[in-house]
This record gives structure tokens, sequence and C-alpha cells, in this order.
């Protein structure tokens, strides 16, 4: 293959890692901007929004599509309902301090990590994807499915930016972001909008599990470098910035899929982790963010 | 008084220590001396964590630093004991002053992703070179070089007394050097830096140089704990720079209680028992980990010592 088709296919791959990394990075940031509170556990509940996905997948029998689309709705959906209770039963109780946060849900990370191995296993197990169609393009065939990852991430983020500008919902959190306590005295119930967006922060890394699962296979593991990955997104997009972690996405999505083409994948993650590292050092705001009030 | 108090009471200790290294059973020596070192980086994170309010995410990577700065200059270069733990601490204190330097410069969330981003960039660095490092599977150094040469003697560290007696050393130095430390008008200073960072600026402290110093000797004792762990146990493995090896030390610390002196060596020894025990009936240890760290945070966030402190023994360093 020539230098040109083979960049696109890399550019390709970045896209579809984009894809899922923005969806994930998203949850994280709101969780972040609105709550302040950096959530560890993050990658456990997209390892949990996988691993049930081929639960939901493998209850039922037919056509594949029936199983990924029930994995698509219920997966989420549980995990969203398990991200609320550790909310209200952990998190309300530490009044959000950053400090106790960070450990509570380094818990959280162990907690639902050894769960997933003693009742899942170690293997990993992939789910069929809903449709298996090649689109062909002069050089070589590629998966439709993928592009229509990309399509869906898309679709999940408007709405995201929909719910959050033009909703009762978004203005009510954006309000419990931008001062809590005035908030409150309007007559806002902070507690339950936290659980909410803590809740929909774990739901968004569920929904990107279960879009990546007919790719990467699910894996009890599977949540450590993604959750790396999105704590990049997030910093070099500016800590609560939702936009800036979009554009970020695609810039460490795209990179890393072309990067780990052409050199070792190791070499590659160690470099991004170190360039990282020093933005947040020398610019602390991010890349897009503004100053920290 | 309150000075000869705490004075018995780390003499006790030590000797306590001392002493059970006649009387326990075989097993529970060996879990005793590995406990001893990792108390010891315990009580390294301590330092940083417990009394200068630093919440870092990354320091398996000064352990490791000591690890391997003591392991591939055994390995490879066939360096004996001595000079091996200085290469190791050497590697430790300068890793802990260049991270130091850029880490600092953030606070809070930042600084803790800073220092997980930075511990991950050696823990892929200790992968990549995997030709010296072999990685994940690690290295064993073989039994002939582990030996300690004293003017006049030399011993074998593969030797279970010997082994349990080198750590006693380095655990009572590290104590001593802690106890000293936090009592000496330097460690004021660092406690009243976490107390508050401002005031100490306002008051003429020259902030970021103390949180430096602190980090460094933090790093310095963690990268001891690391060389010496090589050296006695004989194995050099990635794991060891690994993310969870950053958490440990946390764990430990809440467990025994942060900004105590005793604290980071209850904390290493009762995790290592709840673990052990648990094992026994359960290969889900992780799942006591987890559970340790909330319920920690949610009902105890003072640990062991800090609660005897508060309520009983209010003298306590």
């Amino acid at each position: 293959m020539a230098f040109g088709p083979y960049l696109l296919l890399a550019t390709l791959e970045g896209l579809v890692t984009a894809a899922v990394l923005a969806l994930m990075a998203l949850g994280l940031s709101l969780v972040f901007g609105v709550m302040r509170v950096v959530n560890v556990a993050h990658g456990e509940f997209y390892m949990l929004g996988a691993v049930l996905a081929w639960w939901f997948a493998s209850l039922v029998t037919g056509h594949p599509a029936i199983g990924f689309l029930l994995a698509l709705v219920l997966s989420p959906l549980v995990v969203a309902a398990i991200a609320f209770v550790a909310e209200r039963l952990v998190l309300s109780r530490l009044n959000y301090e950053p400090e106790a946060t960070i450990v509570a849900t380094i818990g959280l990370l162990y907690i639902i990590q050894q769960l997933a191995l003693t009742f899942y296993g170690p293997e990993a197990r992939p789910v069929q994807a809903p449709f298996d169609m090649r689109i062909s393009l002069p050089w070589f065939g590629y998966s439709a499915y993928k592009l229509a990852v990309i399509a869906a991430s898309i679709l999940m983020m408007l709405a995201t930016w929909f719910a959050l500008t033009r909703t009762k919902i978004g203005l009510v959190m954006r309000a419990t972001q931008y001062d809590r306590e005035t908030a409150q005295a309007f007559g806002i119930p902070v507690g339950r909008v936290y659980a909410g967006v803590f809740a929909l922060g774990a739901a968004l890394a569920a929904v990107a599990a279960v879009l990546i699962v007919p790719i990467q296979q699910a894996h009890y593991l599977m949540g450590l470098d993604p959750l790396l990955l999105s704590f990049i997104v997030v910093i070099i997009g500016g800590l609560g910035s939702l936009r800036g972690t979009v554009v970020a996405a695609i810039l460490i999505g795209l990179s890393d899929g072309i990067i780990s083409m052409f050199f070792s994948p190791t070499l590659a993650k160690m470099l991004a982790t170190l360039l990282v590292a020093l933005v947040l050092v020398f610019r602390p705001q991010g890349l897009f963010g503004t100053v920290a009030r | 008084m309150t000075n000869a108090k705490s004075l018995w009471l780390h003499a006790a200790v030590i000797l306590l220590l001392f002493a059970l290294n006649f009387l326990l059973p075989e097993y529970h020596r060996g879990i005793f001396s590995r406990v001893m070192v990792l108390a010891v980086f315990a009580m390294g994170y301590n330092l940083a964590f417990g009394y200068t309010g630093l919440l870092s995410l990354g320091h398996a990577m000064f352990f490791a630093a000591g690890l391997y700065g003591a392991g591939l200059t055994v390995y490879h270069l066939g360096w004996s004991i001595w000079p091996a733990l200085g290469a190791g601490l050497l590697a430790g204190t300068l890793l802990a002053l260049v991270v130091g330097f850029l880490a600092l410069r953030t606070t809070g969330v930042a600084f803790m992703i800073v220092t997980l981003m930075f511990a991950q960039v050696f823990y892929l660095t200790t992968l990549y070179f995997t030709t010296y490092t072999r990685g994940e599977e690690g290295l064993v150094l073989p039994q002939a070089m582990r030996t300690l040469a004293l003017p006049g003697a030399s011993f074998s560290l593969t030797d279970p007394a010997t082994r349990y007696m080198a750590a006693l050393a380095l655990l009572t130095i590290v104590l001593g050097l802690t106890l000293i430390l936090v009592r000496s008008p330097y460690g004021r200073a660092l406690i009243a830096i976490r107390e508050n960072e401002e005031r100490m600026r306002m008051l003429g402290y020259d902030v970021f140089a103390n949180k430096l110093a602190s980090v460094v000797i933090s790093g310095l004792i963690c990268a001891a704990a690391g060389a010496a762990y090589a050296v006695l146990f004989g194995y050099v493995g990635s794991g060891f720079a690994s993310i969870q090896y950053s958490i440990l030390p946390l764990l430990w610390v809440l467990l025994g209680g942060g900004a105590t002196t005793l604290g980071p060596l209850i904390g290493t020894l009762f995790m290592f028992y709840i673990i052990d025990t648990a094992s026994d009936y359960t290969t889900a240890y992780l799942l006591v980990v987890g559970l340790a760290l909330i319920l920690l945070i949610l009902y105890f966030p003072k640990g062991i010592a800090g609660t005897v402190r508060e309520r009983w023994l209010p003298w306590l360093p």
C-alpha cells in the first residue's frame, strides 16, 4: 500500500478512537466541571459498560442487532444506576472534598474491577456487531460499523450539548456548576443534581464502551488505558470545558491512531503522557481552557 | 516530658521488632521483613502526603527508581551491595528533584494528575527498555551477588535472619530520621504549609522550596525502601512502578494514620495481615483493598494512630 492510503487508514482508525474517547472524556469532564470531583473510577464504568454489553447480548438469540441494541439501551442504564447509588452512598457523604473523593473513587475502582473479575472472569469476549458490512474503498475495504460508531458518537455529543444548553435540566446543571450555594438558595436540589451528573457521566462512558465492544473485546482490565487517555483529553481541553474536551479528543485520538501506526505504541504513549504532564505543569488551564475563577 | 515519652515509645517499638526476630515463626518473620521495608516506603509517602499535604499518586516511581537503581547495577554491572544501594538512592533523589520541581508548580487535583502521569511515563519507560529490565517478568538477582560486606564480616542477604535485621536497621534509621524531622522547625513549617499555605507565604516562608525539599526527602526515603527491597528480596520488576504501587502507600498511610510517625508501620502491617487473612477465604483481595479505602475515608479519615492521638495520647508525634 502506498503512503497516502496508509495515512487514510490511520486517520480512520484514529477517528474511531477519537469518537469513543470523546464520549468517555465528556463524561469525565462533566463530572469534574459540575461537581469538581476527579472520578478515578470512570475507566471502570467504561469496563462495566462493556462487560454488561456482552452479558445482555448473550441473553438474546437471533439477529446480532437485537442483542446489540438491547445492550446499547440497558447497559448504560445499569451503569448509571450503579453510579447513582455510589454517589449517594459515598461521595455525597464526603462533602465532595477533592482529595477524599479521589481516595473513595480509587476504592470504587478496585471494587468494580474485582467484582468484574470474579463474576465475569479473566477472558476477553467480543460482542457481535449489529451489521456486518464493508465499504470498499479503492485501496482497502473498511468496516461500515466503525463509521457508524463515529456517527453515533457525534449524535450522542450533539444530544448532550442540546441537553446542556437548551433544556431545563441543562440550565439547572449549569447553575449548579456556576455557583453551588446560590443555586441551592434558588431551590435547586443540588444533591440530586450532583447524583444525576455523576450517573450521566458514567452512562456516557458505558455508551462509549458498548460502541467499542464489537471492535475491541470486553475485558476486566480494559478501563485503565481509556481512563488515562480521557484524563489527557480533559486536561488538554481544559478542565471543565466541554468544547475543549471534544477538540482535544479528536486531536489525541487522531495522533494516537497515526503515531501508533508508524511508531512503537509504548514509545508513543510515553511521549504523549510526558507531553501532557508538561502541558499541565506549564499551562494548567489547558490549551483551550480559560483561567479558573 | 512528652519528648521523653515519645522517644521511649519509639525505642520500645524497635526493641519489640528486634525481639520478634527470635519469637516469630518462619512464615511470619518473612512477612515482617517485607512489611518493614514497605513501611519505610509508606513513611516516605507520609512525609509528602501526611505532613505536607501533597496528595501524590506517583510515588511508585521513586520506589521503583531505587529498586531499579540498585537492581540494574547489581545485575548488569556486577556492583556490590553498598554502591548499588547508593545508586538507588541517587536515582530516586534526582528523580524526586526533577519531578518535584515540575509538579509543584501545580496544586491540588492537578498535582495529583501530574504525579500520576510522570509515574506512568516511568512505568512505560521500564517496559520500553525491556532488553535491560525484562519488563513485567522482571529480573531475579543471583543469590551470590546479594552479600553485604561490613567491616570485618560479610553477610548473605538471602538468610532470613540477616534479611530481617537489615530491614529492621533500615526501619530504625528512617523512623529516627522522620521523628527528628517532624519535630524540627522545618517539620513544623511543613505542617503549617499543609494547614494554611497563604499564611505561611505571608509570614515570609519560601513555600515552594519547603515543599520541594519535602518531596525530595520523601523520594529519597521511598528510593531507600526500593533499593533495599531489590537487594533483600532479589527481585526487580515493572509491577513495582505501576499505578497500584502508588496507591498502596496511600492506603497504608490512611489506615495507619497520616501525619503520625508510627502510622505507616501500623497501616502496612495491618493491611498485609488483612489481605493475608482474606486470601485464605477468597482470591478477591482487591475487593478488600477497595472496601478498606472507602470505609476508611468515610468513617475513619484519621487512621489508627491518628485516632489514638486524638482520643488518648495527644503527645504522639
